[in-house]
């Protein structure tokens, strides 16, 4: 249902870029005549004048104004999304990107590099940053936006030298006492031989093992798709939140139907057994809050998603800082402590 | 303790059966009078039950490992008479009232004697007091429910509060799918438990056992202070399956095996099953608090 709906509205898309083109084409032959230039691309010696670019101009904008509203309306049209619809816009590769949350939340990111141990994974971007005059950490999973970004992020599926990296990192965090902040957006991590040979689930244990401990506050903010040890592994938080349409699951839905049922084509069916929406995981005691996204998804509005994150990041960032270090350490600890308690 | 898992009377004849036509996974009861024999899954070859028994259920033919009741491993490793279980009445509980889950777990029950995959317990290793925790790969293939994470991590905290040694056996498939999120976050749980008890100057001595994956690789079992493997065991974050999948070739022979994460150095030690314990008190005793 909402592939369809983000098919139309891409094509949508594409035709407002275009007439937007148009539209600028235009205004700028205006200015040049106010300017009382003749334009010098015309060939055949015969501009067109003011009052016809003028004419362009506002059906242009007549144009513009009905496919937008057009689009509008296809959104609207969206009603109750299911499961599987949250994982495809979770996935939806026009969704910001940690690049994007970076730009659209912080000022003067200093990115930092390596493990400094054997390689520097792509897949995972962190650095310092200062959020409203406060230096923070930022960690988290890049998936690339062009094909050759893809490949070279690993689709965001780090290796073990992904999360030593983000260890190094946030370890960094914790000597001079700045909060961690990071963006969870991953298929997992990745299944590869040589990830396997070089340690991969010892990485995530220890990044679970180090994260417990820190004396920092550390918020994760679910952006996109999380799955398996390889988010938890960035997520081991004092407070998590979720964008509205962000998932987070034990296991991709397909890997979740070919283990259970041996069959990965049921992960439709799979996604709505799974609990795996951000209402979920709020009811689970996983999440501490939803971010909300405009119709249609963040793509669609990403200034109001970063404003609506940097409300939450303010308010608790400010809870945060009342607190003595060990009080941060415990109130960490017993989240996790509490989440599904199982008694006997 | 008893070697073996309870048999009831109703299904004996069937366990007998496949006894001696298919080879049972894992080691019975010894049944009187009748013949009874284990077909190696690896060599294809029989041998009788006293025989495996005598040999700590490794093929007295070709020296294959099979698996092992939590039972059988704590009746190794401890001084007999000291085991004292924890937490024996955890159970699994069904948190997204999961499809089938219930009936699933009442079956593991039923066949394994056992409440959860993770047995747990206070005990002595020749004369050393220990806390041992188990994961048994008969029950739901060891896969980590939240009632597991709970169990390990209270065996954590049982020896961190008395200021005991701790070591777990680990084998599992990976996650509980049927506990979704709850199962995930059991990594979390776990790993910090760890972490908090090593602060403390804890001793945890990791046993990796066929299989350990998953969720249990990437949280407790590679964190110990000293990490063991048994022989063969297959040990990772993802099965052989989904690298074959991802990669989209063969993966070579011993991938994931103890011996190659060993080589690898991820472990310390490959210790034969017959020599556990007797490592095991040695370790102890190198550590022992003065």
């Amino acid at each position: 249902m909402i592939r369809q709906i983000l098919e139309k509205t891409e094509e949508l898309d594409r035709k407002i870029e275009a007439l937007k083109e148009l539209q600028k084409d235009e205004a700028s032959h205006l200015v040049r005549h106010e300017a009382g230039e003749r334009a010098e691309d015309s060939y055949d010696g015969e501009d067109a004048g003011p009052e016809e670019h003028l004419e362009q101009w506002k059906s242009c904008e007549k144009e513009l104004k009905h496919l937008e509203k057009l689009k509008r309306d296809f959104l609207e049209q969206t009603g109750p999304l299911s499961a599987a619809d949250h994982v495809v816009l979770a996935r939806y590769a026009k969704r910001p990107h940690i690049e994007d949350f970076i730009d659209g939340l912080f000022t003067d990111f200093f990115e930092q590099r390596g493990d400094h141990l054997y390689d520097e994974d792509r897949s995972i971007c962190g650095g310092i940053a200062m959020f409203h005059g406060t230096p923070v950490t930022v960690v988290g999973h890049r998936k690339g936006r062009t094909v050759e970004e893809n490949v070279s992020c690993n689709f965001g599926m780090p290796c073990p030298e992904g999360y030593r990296k983000a260890l190094r990192i946030m370890k960094e965090a914790e000597k001079f006492r700045r909060p961690i902040i990071t963006f969870i957006d991953t298929p997992g991590a990745y299944p590869g031989m040589e990830a396997e040979e070089h340690g991969q689930g010892e990485a995530i244990a220890r990044n679970l093992a180090e994260m417990s401990a820190f004396t920092v506050p550390v918020i994760s903010i679910v952006t996109g798709e999380g799955n398996s040890g390889g988010a938890l592994a960035l997520s081991m938080a004092n407070r998590l939140y979720m964008l509205q349409y962000a998932v987070y699951s034990i296991l991709s839905p397909e890997g979740f139907a070919s283990i259970l049922w041996k069959d990965a084509s049921r992960h439709e069916e799979a996604c709505e057994l799974m609990h795996m929406t951000a209402e979920d995981l709020v009811e689970a005691g996983v999440a501490d809050g939803i971010i909300p996204e405009p119709l249609g998804g963040a793509q669609e509005d990403p200034e109001a998603v970063y404003a609506a994150i940097a409300t939450e990041l303010d308010s608790t960032l400010r809870a945060y800082r009342a607190m003595s270090p060990e009080a941060i350490r415990a109130d960490r600890m017993k989240k996790f402590r509490e989440i599904g308690r199982v008694s006997a | 303790m008893d070697t073996a898992e309870n048999v009831s009377a109703g299904s004996l004849y069937k366990k007998i059966g496949s006894l001696i036509f298919r080879g049972s996974q894992y080691p019975e009861k010894e049944t009187g009078s009748l013949p009874s024999f284990i077909t190696c899954k690896s060599c294809k070859r029989r041998s009788t039950k006293a025989a495996w028994a005598e040999n700590y259920y490794v093929c007295p033919e070709c020296g294959a490992y099979r698996p092992v009741s939590a039972d059988y491993r704590l009746s190794l490793i401890l001084d007999p008479g000291s085991r004292k279980d924890l937490d024996p009445g955890l159970r699994a509980q069904d948190p997204l009232d999961f499809p089938e889950y219930k009936d699933k777990v009442k079956k593991q029950e039923l066949k394994t004697g056992l409440k959860e995959a993770a047995v747990t317990a206070v005990g002595r290793i020749e004369g050393q007091r220990v806390v041992v925790g188990i994961l048994d790969s008969r029950f739901f293939m060891g896969s980590m429910s939240a009632a597991v994470g709970e169990k390990i991590t209270r065996a954590v905290e049982y020896a961190d509060k008395n200021h005991l040694p701790l070591i777990l056996f680990s084998a599992s498939g990976g996650a509980r799918m049927q506990e979704g999120i709850y199962s995930l976050m059991q990594m979390a749980k776990t790993a910090a438990a760890v972490r908090e008890f090593s602060e403390h100057g804890g001793l945890y001595i990791s046993i990796l056992t066929h299989p350990t994956t998953g969720g249990v690789t990437a949280s407790f079992a590679t964190l110990g202070d000293i990490t063991l493997a048994e022989p063969q065991a297959l040990i990772g974050f993802a099965g052989p399956r989904v690298i074959e999948q991802t990669i989209g070739r063969k993966l070579p022979k011993g991938f994931q095996r103890a011996e190659y994460l060993y080589e690898h150095g991820f472990v310390d030690a490959i210790v034969e099953r017959k020599d556990l314990r007797e490592t095991l008190a040695k370790l102890l005793l190198l550590h022992e608090r003065k």
